[in-house]
């Protein structure tokens, strides 16, 4: 059974748990733990029916929920989701689930982090059901507090200038999105009532774009503010720096959900935003975007490489991996890239969670992340090393693993309308396997280092977050269709209506 | 003859022939720490055995099927990938070509697997190295069965990771992971060039087809090739010459050919097995059997096809040359590997497709007995120095016969296998039209004169190893034993197809029937059988009279540089010093590709590091600083965040770090309240509005 208005209940069941959360005795952290769980199972098994119900041939926006919020300004509490909405609140539910169940060795403040963790949940399912561009900035605002507290307080040793740095870059965007957003609803009518509009679906339609919003350099200026804001969140070069500090200092379970779920918003807020309200410029602006993405690609890979601790690394190679993603989501000449964009952005969810999910796990035991500081590990941690190597190859795009689907798709795809620059970005793969397999052999092969010869083997809960994710990694490797299915009517839509 | 098994009961039964290792990959792979080793192997070699049953069984079907050109098994499994302009099934597609692979890989792969049980017992991680093994073969299969090109690319990267796997089995030796290491990304050079003829070949067709083609599978490929003509060149070459290039670029690593087989001589720090299936028999062929797969687009571009030959000939011979000096045995197989299959690519580069593959067979069954006897004499000395070696023919009897006979196949003496399939090599490359006049002629004395350089260190690797007397040292000497039967017998096993499995493909000069020709027919173009048209069986003769007497001139010479006269080949070293230092330090390829590829992209490597921690997140730093200094500036003192600071941003950080700390001792709870009750405050504004 399904209630209704299930977004609502998706978005604000966790909400009620962190509420709960605070009620409860500070010497009671166990329960605090067990009622976190507590609020993100009903969400997942939700999503699980979402996935099962959602018709996938439906082209318009589904379990729509539309009520006045704000009178005054036209402002809607407006949900409703498409065939990219779908995977993300998926993958949403289940890292928030994952992660909880990962943050069990949270001791300091328990209340204070479990309860803005449900926060932050709550945040990004609402980004993502939003459709009523208000609303969305008011869930884009309220995921970026939580993320601030949950890195500066329960961070590592340099948490505070990572938090603030986090903290600052994403208010650059926020604001750049703040202004587009003022500037798209004074410059729209809603022809039926007359009023302004913040309603997404309204403003796509571009015949209620007044023609101050019709003005060619203002349009202009709204795409590039709006791609700069989504930009810093993907983050493209040169606007990243603030992930690798992030990570670095993040606790494990709050880098999964931002390498898992945040990285998303940004090229999600392009698809949901820019490409509906302004597709004459996304089209214009199509390749300078997939130079963008194919920098993000090899600059990405190569400073990761550099990379001596483990999290900075894979926070580059996140870079690099969202690279796919913004290169795919440039081409308009066929709808194949595209859908490779948007599985990207799923399978890149589950592989990198994987990823942080096991540094911390090593963390945990030697509290380093320092890849020289190892070797022969595989000998010490020989199923720890099996997970690990599945992750490794998964990202480093191995056949027969998820995210080599849709690195394909992404290439094959953007091939026909970028061609020296898709040949460019498929030289990724080579410096990908690269430092993956350095990585791996640095840290797992070899001599075993005596210093590390006593590490115990990997938990079963440890490896109860880790075995989902693995699972997913390789079906989607050999039958990619299920996420296929429920993106490819949406995307058609989309690219159908860039390109007029 | 009769319809043994009804073909459609076949079809349907398919995907077992993959799966089966891949189950025995799964339940080893999961349970193996657990097992018991009897059991390990049971499961290890069953799933192969049984797979080669199923193939065998198809064989029979295909076989069963009166007209060849109707021998073809598709099961179409499931929809992989479909995207509007893409769309791809998994499917599998038994026809005579990947019969015959099937067969050579489950067959020779179940040999061993049979002797890995004797070779690897004792290993505390068994469990592990059969679901390797299996996992192998499972990827193996996949690319020999795959019915369109990028399930081919699965099972094609699937064996590389295998073979990663496997070449650092014994991951403790940083050496062994390095060599794992170097085989998979050199590799991925190679996928690098294979895929974006990948890309190419999908979107020249599809455009071309005016959007009709939109999968990649073998039969659509095919009758697609004619739209390649049509479409225009790219820098002055046609699509169809690029894309055949760049899939053999990818060839090129897989199967270890100049520019990319520095990976394979590495390789050989993998358990011996592996070498012999993986390196020698089953996945380094996987570029020969590609291009006799695609067979229709590489006949669509000859300059392509003389490319191919070209670089499998000098391959060929370069890769002998090298094997001249080498003291550590599998080092001296392994690129003897490199040469053979350089003779392979010889063989599909001048058209011959099923002589290629004839080499390919002969050469696994040759080949991997070669490996497996270097694997049972290194199982008894505990090294792989030749010199450490010596008058093993008294200690390994069975291991020394069999050796022999692999050694005389290789060597090129009729009828044994391996001169039946080198010997049609040969006269394919004599009598061959490829674009430019004499280079048939050329490419064949080449080939000729790699056949008497193969003759001369495989005498010299017998020599060394075999005759003469033992030179490890008496300690050594006394535990010096005959491999237990569960090795010994594959060996017998190979040994007899080594010198018996050239009767598949005999020349047209003794008037029978070339079995695997025939059967293999169907599959390829008409073009691909210009070897065998012109009947000159008096030239044919001639030039195999021509090739025997090179192999026994390398057998001569051989014997009488370590048997007769074994000062001599010090003398000649010492004669021709610079030239005897080139090869034996392998022409210095590596550190070339060091010098050329490695280190300047490790510079790039660093440099970005720098330039991302210096500049780019410099020039953030900076900005900030400024923003602070300018807000001091203009007296904006008061202004929160500065709040009098003047010492740039570490000051910003130091308050944001003091405000993190109030919020540390219960501020963050009171925060939370404030927010999470502003929440419920909208919610409830919102129902109630």
């Amino acid at each position: 059974m399904l209630p209704d208005h299930l977004l609502s209940w998706m978005i604000f069941f966790p909400l009620l748990g962190a509420g709960l959360i605070l009620l409860v005795p500070k010497r009671y952290p166990t329960l605090m733990k067990l009622i976190a769980v507590a609020a993100t199972i009903p969400p997942l098994w939700w999503a699980a029916n979402l996935y099962v119900q959602f018709d996938r041939w439906g082209t318009g926006f589904q379990y729509v929920e539309k009520v006045p919020w704000i009178k005054d300004f036209n402002i809607h509490y407006f949900l409703g989701i498409d065939g990219i909405s779908v995977p993300m609140v998926l993958l949403t539910a289940l890292l928030a689930f994952i992660c909880v169940i990962a943050s069990w060795n949270i001791n300091e403040h328990v209340r204070g982090y479990f309860a803005l963790f449900l926060l932050l949940d709550t945040a990004m399912v609402g980004v993502f059901c939003a459709l009523d561009f208000f609303l969305f900035y008011v869930f884009w605002e309220l995921m970026l507090l939580p993320m601030y507290f949950l890195i500066g307080v329960w961070g590592g040793p340099n948490k505070e200038y990572a938090a603030i740095k986090f903290f600052l870059f994403t208010l650059v965007g926020s604001v750049l999105m703040l202004v587009v957003m003022l500037v798209f609803y004074f410059g729209s009518v809603e022809p039926s009532t007359g009023l302004h509009s913040f309603d997404l679906t309204i403003l796509a339609d571009q015949s209620v774009h007044q023609a101050f919003l019709k003005n060619h350099t203002i349009r202009w200026l709204c795409y590039v503010g709006l791609f700069i804001g989504f930009a810093i969140k993907i983050p493209l070069v040169p606007f990243h720096t603030w992930l690798p500090d992030a990570h670095v200092e993040a606790p494990t379970a709050v880098s999964v959900i931002l390498a898992g779920v945040l990285l998303k918003m940004g090229t999600y807020g392009i698809l949901r935003i820019s490409y509906p309200v302004l597709p004459d410029m996304a089209l214009a602006f199509a390749l300078y975007a997939a130079i963008l993405g194919l920098i993000s690609i090899i600059y990405g890979a190569l400073c990761a490489m550099a990379q001596t601790d483990m999290k900075k690394l894979i926070a580059y190679s996140s870079i690099s991996h969202m690279g796919f993603v913004m290169l795919g989501m440039s081409v308009f000449t066929n709808t194949t890239a595209i859908n490779g964009a948007v599985l990207q952005m799923f399978n890149h969810g589950t592989v990198t969670a994987m990823l942080f999910l096991l540094v911390g796990v090593i963390y945990d035991r030697a509290h380093t992340r320092d890849i020289d500081g190892f070797g022969g590990l595989a000998k010490t941690m020989p199923v720890y090393a099996g997970y690990t190597g599945l992750a490794f190859f998964a990202a480093l795009g191995l056949p027969g693993l998820s995210s080599f689907i849709s690195e394909a798709l992404v290439l094959v795809g953007s091939f026909q309308q970028y061609k020296i620059i898709t040949i460019t970005a498929t030289t990724g793969i080579v410096l990908t396997a690269a430092y993956f397999l350095w990585t791996m052999q640095r840290v797992f092969l070899g001599p075993q280092n005596k210093k590390w010869a006593e590490l115990p083997e990997i938990s079963l809960r440890e490896a109860f977050t880790l075995t989902p994710l693995a699972l997913i990694v390789i079906l989607l490797g050999f039958y990619p269709m299920p996420v296929l299915d429920l993106i490819g009517t949406t995307l058609k839509h989309t690219v159908a209506m860039v390109v007029g | 003859m009769a319809k043994l098994i009804d073909p459609q009961h076949m079809k349907s039964i398919l995907w077992l022939i993959p799966c089966l290792p891949l189950a025995g990959a799964v339940i080893n792979g999961l349970l193996g720490r657990r097992l018991p080793a009897r059991l390990i192997h049971f499961i290890g070699c069953a799933s192969v055995f049984m797979a080669f049953l199923v193939s065998v069984a198809g064989f029979f079907t295909l076989l069963g099927i009166e007209e060849p050109q109707q021998r073809l098994l598709i099961q179409s499994l499931y929809q992989w990938i479909l995207t509007g302009s893409f769309s791809l099934e998994v499917a599998f597609r038994l026809d005579p070509l990947s019969m015959v692979l099937c067969l050579v890989v489950t067959g020779v792969g179940f040999l061993i697997h049979l002797y890995s049980v004797g070779y690897m017992a004792g290993d505390e991680s068994q469990g592990r190295y059969f679901a390797y093994l299996n996992l192998f073969t499972f990827s193996m299969l996949l690319l020999v069965l795959g019915d369109n090109l990028l399930l081919m690319f699965v099972g094609w990267e699937g064996v590389g990771l295998c073979s990663y796997l496997l070449i650092g089995f014994w991951f403790t030796d940083l050496e062994k992971a390095q060599a794992g290491m170097k085989a998979f990304i050199v590799n991925r050079v190679g996928d690098f060039g294979f895929f974006v003829g990948l890309m190419l070949l999908f979107w020249t067709l599809f455009e071309g087809s005016n959007g009709t083609m939109t999968g990649l599978s073998f039969q659509q490929l095919r009758e697609g090739i004619p739209l390649l003509g049509t479409a225009r060149p790219i820098l002055g070459v046609g699509v169809a010459t690029w894309v055949a290039l760049l899939f053999f670029f990818g060839a090129t690593g897989k199967s270890a050919q100049i520019p990319l087989y520095i990976w394979l001589p590495d390789a050989m720090a993998g358990p011996t097995p592996v070498s012999a299936f993986i390196h020698a028999a089953t996945m380094v062929t996987a570029g020969v059997y590609m291009i006799v797969r695609l067979n229709f687009l590489y006949v669509a571009a000859p300059v392509a096809m003389a490319v191919v030959a070209v670089v499998g000939g000098v391959t060929a011979f370069y890769a002998a040359t090298i094997a001249l000096t080498q003291n550590d045995i599998k080092r001296v197989l392994a690129y003897s590997t490199i040469s053979q299959l350089g003779y392979m690519f010889l063989a599909v580069g001048v058209a011959a497709f099923s002589t290629g593959i004839f080499h390919l067979v002969t050469h696994a069954f040759f080949k991997a007995l070669l490996f497996l006897g270097a694997g049972s004499v290194i199982h008894a000395v505990h090294s792989n120095d030749m010199q450490e070696m010596g008058g093993l023919k008294k200690y390994m009897p069975h291991t020394y016969l069999t050796f022999m006979a692999a050694y005389l196949a290789i060597s090129g003496i009729p009828p044994l296998s391996g001169f039946m399939s080198k010997d049609e090599i040969l006269w394919a490359t004599f009598n061959s039209h490829l674009p430019v006049a004499g280079l048939g002629k050329a490419l064949w004395a080449l080939g000729l004169l790699t056949a008497g350089l193969t003759a001369f260190y495989m005498t010299r690797l017998v020599v060394l190893t075999f005759m003469g007397s033992f030179r490890g040292g008496s300690e050594k000497e006394k535990h010096l034993h005959e491999s237990p039967s569960v090795m010994t017998l594959p060996l017998m096993a190979l040994a007899v197809l080594s010198v018996a499995g050239g009767v598949i493909g005999l020349p047209a000069v003794t008037h029978l029937p070339n079995l695997l020709h025939d059967f293999l027919g169907p599959v390829l173009s008409s073009h691909g059988t210009s070897g065998h048209q012109a009947h000159a069986y008096g030239l044919e003769v001639l030039l195999m009279l021509i090739s025997t007497g090179v192999a026994a001139t390398g057998i001569y010479l051989g014997w009488l540089f370590y048997v007769k006269r074994p000062e001599l080949p010090a003398k000649l070293a010492a004669r021709f010093a610079s030239l005897y230092q080139v090869l034996n330090e392998k022409y210095y390829v590596d550190e070339i590709y060091q010098a050329l590829f490695v280190r300047p992209l490790l510079k790039l490597v660093a440099l970005s590091g720098r330039f991302d921690l210096n500049t780019i997140d410099g020039a953030v730093n900076l900005s900030s600083r400024v923003t602070v200094k300018f807000a001091f500036l203009i007296g904006w003192e008061d202004l929160k965040i500065v709040d009098g600071a003047v010492n740039g941003l570490a000051d910003i950080f130091k308050r944001w770090g003091a405000a993190l700390r109030r919020l540390q001792t219960g501020r963050v709870q009171h925060y939370l309240y404030s927010v999470v009750l502003g929440i419920f405050l909208l919610s409830v504004a919102m129902i109630m509005f």
